[in-house]
């Protein structure tokens, strides 16, 4: 028996030896609490409701989030808008669609069921629009860097002068959690840059928690649910093991050999 | 498998059965004399076995979901992970299904090489072992490839351009490997056929190395042959299959945690930047259960070397049981060969972390003291360790394994505390 937790211990081992590989470089990150860490990790609806607001009215003049549609705004575990307003989000945008009976494209409102509108045709326009630099579609990007959301939000609130003997280009600055610290993306954050309808401060802090969480969401659209069910699936299997391993002593007492 | 005579009580099923002999399989099964000493390192083949089972049963269902086409597949990943109901959990337990797949594996590996169950008469499983290992490599090698991020199009490409390290040939079997000239459609379409054929094979060879296991039957951490049945035996239902449950739910457990928990901590964020051939990611790095064969690979200066030595350290472990020269299975009772097991089992984590990190300064010579030492330990010590080791005299059977005098009480001890 001492021998099963020993092999369990072991396997835990290795496994945490295993995610240090992909953290090869430690980076300190600046760190906040997050609502969506832990057990029963949760979204703070406030906060991703704000986050939507400071994508919509700042990053989305660049960068894209072409998986995410209309409808998952008010799907529940997100932001959870009214359908109506989810609704009234999605006609401020315009899409081209078509052809029509007449062989013709047309323009029409956004529906639920569209994608996020992207903010450029192609790549290339969104480089040529940025001097060169792709903005990242912001989809995953929650979990396409290392550091995930601590290393957005670090990088939101991490730009700086330069320090003397570093020359920047023009249009490049500089941001101490950048790979490299040179960043083609102007600081996007200022204090009182939205105005917030829930009467919350704007303080740079403020906006790059709830942008990040709003990016936590979309990145990991089923967050909470797949939390929920996994609380039920490990005690369900905790209470299994229990009931198993009781049975395997009953069964194993007919013989005279230890389990 | 004529163990016993087993006659089916039912006229249809004796009717059947003598077409068929399937009650006969399940009685063989399910009467299978196993020893009643086996601890729980010898529950990873019922582990493993389960593994295999939930791969293919996820894989299935993210078939019928996944588009192999450059344009779509990491979008088409992204539809499952999003649109398809419960498509994030079946991602999720294939992806880390794969990480608990080559844990258990390793385990496996490690158990047999301490306890010695490589030795005659289990050679064929063990070989039978060695390919459905590398096939499981190869397979999840071509998994990786199919969401198309960053690191699974630069893994491919690595990974492949090894073979151009072949002399004269190199450069056409890259192309032909690639349906072109580079990573492209071609070699997507083909590495998704792959994957999809893999598992199958491997079934096949699972059954082949469950049938091999059953001749002999098993070996067991005394390592001394059992007469089956015997009182050293139990039947294989219900108390193995008990106790084989008992250690799987302790593993689904932490297979859980990671899949609802921690579901990407052990891919890498790259993956999930869509691939791109004009960028390089800053470090390409494979999944951490193939690192130490990709720090063997760089620590040989030479590409075609490299090559040769990192394939060498997986195919000399099906030589093994003609490398190892010790008639005595169990390391129990080889005091010398116990030592130098955990030198090997430290050796091949020190080549895991050194695959991690870049190629360079200390770690290169790390790497190559680890990969020198890996070799030596199968090519020389274990030949000679044969010979010159003093070994601990064996019980006569494992339910007495006190045979009297001293040497054997420390046994005893030593025994008891690996269980």
């Amino acid at each position: 028996m001492k021998n099963i937790f020993k092999i369990t211990y072991l396997i835990a081992l290795i496994l945490i030896g295993a995610t240090q590989v992909n953290a090869a470089e430690k980076v300190d990150f600046l760190k906040t609490d997050w609502s969506f860490k832990g057990l029963f990790g949760k979204f703070d609806r406030g906060s991703l409701q704000r986050g939507y607001q400071v994508y919509k009215e700042v990053c989305a003049s660049c960068h894209s989030m072409k998986y995410l549609s209309y409808r998952n705004l008010f799907e529940p575990g997100g932001p959870e808008f009214t359908e109506e307003q989810a609704k009234a989000i999605a006609a401020s945008f315009e899409v081209n669609d078509g052809p029509n009976n007449d062989g013709e494209m047309f323009i029409r409102p956004a529906k639920l069921s569209d994608k996020f509108v992207m903010p450029f045709e192609n790549i290339k326009a969104a480089q040529a629009a940025n001097g060169g630099a792709y903005p990242p579609d912001m989809s995953v990007l929650a979990k396409a860097r290392t550091g995930g959301v601590d290393y957005i939000y670090s990088l939101l609130l991490g730009y700086e002068d330069a320090p003397s003997g570093v020359t920047l280009d023009d249009g490049v600055y500089y941001n101490k959690y950048m790979y490299g610290n040179n960043i083609k993306m102007a600081e996007p954050l200022s204090d009182g840059l939205v105005e917030y309808s829930d009467g919350t401060t704007a303080s740079k802090e403020q906006m790059a928690k709830d942008v990040t969480t709003f990016l936590m969401w979309a990145a990991e659209p089923h967050l909470e649910s797949r939390h929920k069910m996994g609380f039920k699936a490990i005690l369900y299997l905790i209470i299994l093991t229990i009931l198993v391993y009781f049975s395997m002593k009953k069964i194993w007492s007919r013989i005279e050999s230890e389990v | 498998m004529s163990d016993h005579e087993y006659a089916p009580k039912s006229k249809f099923g004796k009717w059947f059965n003598d077409r068929l002999p399937l009650l006969t399989l399940a009685s063989h099964l399910t009467d299978y004399p196993t020893p009643k000493n086996l601890n729980y390192w010898w529950t990873f083949g019922g582990i493993l076995t389960f593994c295999l089972i939930t791969q293919i049963v996820t894989g299935l269902t993210l078939a019928m979901h996944y588009i192999a086409h450059v344009d779509m597949a990491f979008e088409s990943v992204e539809h499952i992970m999003r649109d398809v109901n419960y498509g994030w959990l079946i991602r999720y337990i294939h992806a880390n299904g794969a990480s608990m797949f080559f844990l258990a594996v390793y385990i496996h590996i490690f158990r047999s090489l301490f306890y010695g169950s490589y030795k005659s008469p289990r050679e064929i499983i063990w070989i039978i072992g060695i390919i459905i290992y590398l096939l499981m490599m190869a397979a999840a090698f071509m998994g990786y490839v199919l969401p198309w991020g960053q690191m699974s199009f630069w893994g491919a490409t690595v990974i492949t351009n090894l073979f151009s390290a072949i002399p004269l040939v190199g450069e056409g079997i890259v192309n032909w490997l690639w349906g072109g000239y580079s990573v492209d459609n071609p070699t997507l379409t083909r590495f998704f056929t792959l994957h999809y054929l893999l598992p199958f094979l491997i079934l096949g060879l699972v059954v082949l190395h469950i049938w091999a296991l059953h001749v002999p039957g098993n070996n067991n951490p005394v390592g001394i042959d059992v007469k089956k049945p015997s009182k050293d035996t139990v039947p294989f239902h219900p108390y193995i299959v008990i106790k084989d449950a008992f250690a799987l739910l302790m593993f689904m457990i932490i297979f859980a945690f990671f899949v609802f928990y921690s579901p990407n901590i052990l891919g890498h964020a790259d993956n999930y930047i869509e691939a791109n051939p004009m960028v390089t990611p800053a470090h390409i790095v494979p999944e951490w259960y193939l690192l130490p064969f990709y720090a063997i690979l760089r620590s040989v200066p030479d590409k075609l070397l490299g090559v040769i030595a990192m394939l060498s350290a997986i195919l000399i472990l099906a030589a093994l049981p003609w490398l190892d020269t010790s008639k005595i299975r169990s390391a129990v009772f080889r005091p010398l060969y116990k030592q130098f097991y955990w030198i090997l089992v430290v050796d091949v984590l020190v080549l895991g972390y050194v695959g991690a990190m870049p190629a360079e300064g200390l770690y290169l010579l790390i790497a190559r003291v680890a990969t020198a030492y890996y070799f030596i330990h199968f090519l020389i010590i274990l030949p000679v360790l044969g010979f010159k080791e003093k070994t601990i005299p064996l019980p006569l059977n494992i339910t007495e394994p006190v045979l009297g005098g001293m040497p054997m009480a420390s046994a005893v001890k030593k025994k008891e505390s690996l269980n």
